[in-house]
């Protein structure tokens, strides 16, 4: 065990380097950057922007550029955002509940409805449920999130009323009910696309233990048809279910762009969105790397869980 | 006593006092059973309400120095003061001074270099402290501080010496006589010297995510991305507040923006505004005030005078000649903003009105291509010396209302033998170095000329601005005219404004017919607020709808 967490150690570490130097140049290969926001403004002159180009840093060859952005990286120091100064680390930490509420809750009912639905799908190949679910998965991962969510809001908040247009919680009221109220339609129209997903991967997984020999043994042995599918199918078949979590694992944490657009959600992603807007490089390179160092430690956490899970499998 | 009544009706006297009594009781009530007029409305005595404040821009910047955009300026408006205001009609009003220093009362010498700024004695900062002319001098200090990544310092750059001659009163020597100073004063919002002194990295103090200033309003809290909250300051020295909170609600898409206007989510529309398309359909909503506020920016096509094409002026007049403008205001912005020759807006004291009307005629653009010589070439597009008359034409990707203005603009200039192509950016590209250092063919751009209400275009205009020619400034268009820029220095060291007023409609003359850039129109904001929220008045000389937030109120 201990082998192997070190050789992913460097594996990951050598990853996150290639990663943060692409990102890097592909961000500064960008024509425009952080002066561009203020371009127009009646009083600024173009002495004004090469100062500010100069205190910020941004006159310095590229190499230097990054290697000080690096040094101080591996020293705790993420940077300052080119907008107000506040360090990446808070910045990045201000949107964090958001995201977590949403993303947490969305994973969640995808997880919960995703499973169920492929579990009955595969029990039940080829009934009407079951073409209904594919069908319905063809379409929630067709149809892009932003076009539900306007939809959404059209039907549930402006015909009928019954859900708020947007936002987090009502100002002025803060209380648990009111964040579930706004919860309730962004983290619905963010589940579909990965029930759509899980219910697929579910009910693969799913048709392939209840094709193997033990199955057919357990109902030979009498067993109920319930029990064969609670105790042996479902624990199996959740095994390559395992992987598939924890690549969904960054996601939780860096949000979902377009949803949170759409319903003006102060999230991850939204930052993400802006800082790009404002070529506001520190805090989309704190970003990037953050994503990063997620992906990896969701893909390591995962191939842990399934190796202590499944004993077919020994780690390298 | 008599149980038979002395008088002629069947009242006693006991009932015909109380019935008086009633009337008269009834009739002082009355009169607010039907509700108080309008001009009877009073602010509430203490802050009461709140005002949810939509803006489609998330301010982040709270340090009024430091290089900020245009929603951040709205939440300074109120959580700061400066020395002077300028208020709707272009006077500058004291602020945190007692008056605005000119020659005539002496706070200005007679050359125009030495300033006495008398301060008021009764400001404290949101902390409790005083506010004193240490404050100020710390101010100008910071800004032009090399470390300080202040938004700008011209005029600034110029001050010397300044003196705290006692706590109501600071002087300061100019390097130069400069005219303009006034105007940037009222942008220049005054910070705590007690507070910012400690900092040891000006940039990222404390104090920029939790302010204090000495305005109207104090800072409350923030949720990152989705609001931020301001609460009444009791103690402020000036009007009001009338409001107990203040809320500035970030909503990043301008349907959506538009949508919670509708539902009655947020009471008034910041930046940026309601698009000219739903104009008609705002109008009509019931409880809502729209209006239709004059911008001082203007939008026009700006021309890179480098480009061969355009360095023939008979080639810029054709073109002005065969641009639809008023087709283009009221089938594509549906009526909303208004046509002008120049790009002083017209509600400034220094507009020139007489400056001719263009009118759209493609015969006469035609022919005054042909008398300069430019012949249609094999493929109908104009040629002279081995030069196309093709070009590109930017602008903000996604803007659609310039792109449809763009495509008419195509057909109209191909009618007289001129190719337009398209070539739109995103934001962050077009208005970097493309823009300023002027690698453009053409842009379709809207500017705000003015600061404040000054007059003093030499950013824009002088030979020394030319950023892409090694000078400091944004002259984009790359315009050079010896006439004008001795005009603009003139202009910037004269204080007297009727001698100013002469010397920009000349400026204003001469642009117009070297035509740097063609006018389409002024832009027109359209405006939104609840009903019932009085004290609501546009400042086309600041850049935010909340400039004076401190007289809002609600009806009672």
């Amino acid at each position: 065990m201990r082998a192997f967490l070190l050789s992913r150690l460097s594996q990951s570490l050598v990853l996150l380097v290639i990663v943060s130097v692409i990102g890097f140049v592909i961000l500064n290969l960008m024509p425009g950057g952080p002066m561009a926001q203020y371009g127009l403004d009646p009083g600024m002159t173009q002495d004004d922007l090469d100062r500010l180009k100069e205190q910020l840093g941004l006159n310095r060859p590229l190499w230097v550029q990054y290697l000080d952005w690096a040094w101080r990286l591996v020293q705790g120091d993420w940077g300052h955002s080119f907008r107000d100064g506040a360090s990446v680390l808070a910045v990045i930490g201000r949107h964090l509940f958001a995201t977590l509420l949403l993303m947490g809750s969305s994973t969640v009912i995808a997880i919960a409805l995703g499973t169920w639905i492929g579990i009955r799908g595969a029990t039940h190949r080829y009934s009407g449920f079951d073409y209904l679910a594919t069908i319905g998965a063809m379409v929630a991962l067709s149809i892009p999130t932003f076009w539900f969510g306007l939809v959404g809001i059209y039907v549930f908040s402006l015909r009928l009323g019954w859900l708020p247009a947007g936002n987090m919680y009502t100002i002025g009221d803060g209380s648990v009910l009111d964040y579930l109220h706004h919860l309730i339609l962004p983290s619905l129209v963010l589940a579909l696309v990965h029930v759509a997903i899980w219910s697929r991967y579910m009910r693969t997984a799913t048709l392939d233990v209840i094709s193997q020999d033990f199955v057919k043994t357990a109902r030979a042995k009498g067993v109920s048809e319930r029990r064969v599918l609670l105790k042996h199918v479902v624990g199996n078949a959740l095994l390559p279910m395992i992987t598939l979590a924890g690549m969904q694992l960054p996601s939780l944490l860096t949000g979902a762009l377009v949803t949170e657009t759409v319903f003006t959600w102060p999230g991850m992603g939204r930052l993400f969105l802006d800082a790009l807007g404002y070529s506001d490089y520190p805090v989309v390179m704190g970003l990037l790397m953050f994503s990063a160092i997620l992906v990896i430690l969701g893909n390591l956490i995962a191939d842990i869980v399934i190796a202590i899970v499944d004993p077919r499998i020994r780690l390298a | 006593m008599n149980k038979h009544p002395a008088t002629t009706s069947n009242y006693s006297r006991r009932d015909a006092l109380r019935l008086m009594a009633l009337t008269g009781a009834a009739s002082l009530i009355a009169p607010n059973l039907l509700g108080k007029p309008a001009f009877g409305q009073t602010p509430p005595a203490s802050p009461t309400g709140r005002v949810v404040v939509g803006l489609s821009q998330e301010p982040t910047v709270f340090h009024p120095l430091m290089a900020k955009i245009e929603v951040d300026d709205g939440v300074h408006f109120s959580l700061f003061d400066a020395l002077f205001r300028i208020d709707p009609e272009g006077v500058l009003q004291p602020n945190l001074a007692v008056e605005v220093p000119s020659q005539e009362n002496g706070g200005i010498s007679e050359d125009g270099l030495n300033w006495r700024i008398r301060l008021r004695d009764d400001v404290r900062w949101h902390d409790g402290e005083p506010f004193t002319a240490e404050d100020v001098k710390f101010t100008i200090e910071l800004i032009t501080n090399p470390d300080f990544r202040a938004w700008r310092t011209t005029g600034h750059a110029l001050v010397r010496d300044i003196t705290v001659v006692s706590p109501t009163e600071v002087t300061w020597r100019m390097e130069e006589p400069f005219a303009p100073y006034l105007s940037f004063l009222t942008e220049t919002f005054i910070v705590p010297k007690h507070i910012l002194e400690k900092e040891a990295d000006p940039n990222a103090a404390a104090f920029n995510q939790a302010p204090i200033g000495t305005g109207a309003f104090k800072w409350g809290q923030r949720v990152a991305g989705d609001h931020l909250e301001l609460v009444a300051n009791p103690d402020y020295f000036g009007e009001g507040p009338y409001l107990e909170r203040l809320i500035f609600k970030y909503i990043p898409d301008l349907t959506v923006f538009y949508t919670q206007f509708k539902s009655g989510d947020v009471d008034m529309v910041g930046q940026a505004f309601i698009t000219p398309d739903n104009y008609a359909e705002a109008s009509n909503l019931p409880g809502r005030v729209v209006t239709l506020v004059p911008s001082p920016s203007v939008e026009s096509i700006y021309l890179n005078l480098e480009r061969p094409q355009f360095k023939d002026r008979a080639v810029r007049e054709a073109l002005y000649a065969a641009m639809d403008r008023q087709a283009i205001i009221d089938a594509l912005y549906y009526g909303v903003p208004t046509a002008t020759e120049t790009f002083m807006p017209q509600q400034s004291f220094y507009y020139n009105p007489d400056r001719p009307a263009e009118k759209f005629n493609l015969d006469r653009a035609r022919q005054i291509l042909d008398e300069a010589g430019w012949v249609p070439g094999p493929d109908g597009i104009r040629a002279k010396d081995g030069v196309r008359l093709s070009f590109a034409n930017s602008t903000t990707s996604g803007n659609h209302l310039r792109e449809q203005a763009q495509q008419f603009l195509q057909q109209t200039f191909a009618e007289i033998g001129v190719e337009m192509t398209i070539s739109n950016l995103p934001a962050a590209v077009m208005w970097g170095d493309f823009w300023a250092l002027s690698q453009f063919d053409t842009a379709m751009v809207g500017i705000t000329y003015l600061i404040g209400a000054d007059p003093d275009v030499t950013n824009r205009f002088h030979t020394r601005a030319i950023a892409a020619q090694g000078g400091r400034g944004s002259n984009n268009a790359q315009y050079s005219n010896p006439e004008v820029d001795a005009l603009l220095e003139e202009g910037s060291r004269t204080f007297d404004q009727e001698a100013r007023r002469a010397i920009y409609h000349k400026v204003q003359e001469l642009v117009r017919h070297d035509l740097p850039f063609l006018p389409l129109f002024q832009n027109t904001q359209v405006r939104g607020h609840k009903e019932g929220l009085h004290g609501v008045v546009p400042n086309p000389n600041t850049r935010t709808e909340s400039w004076n937030a401190a007289n809002w109120y609600w009806a009672s």
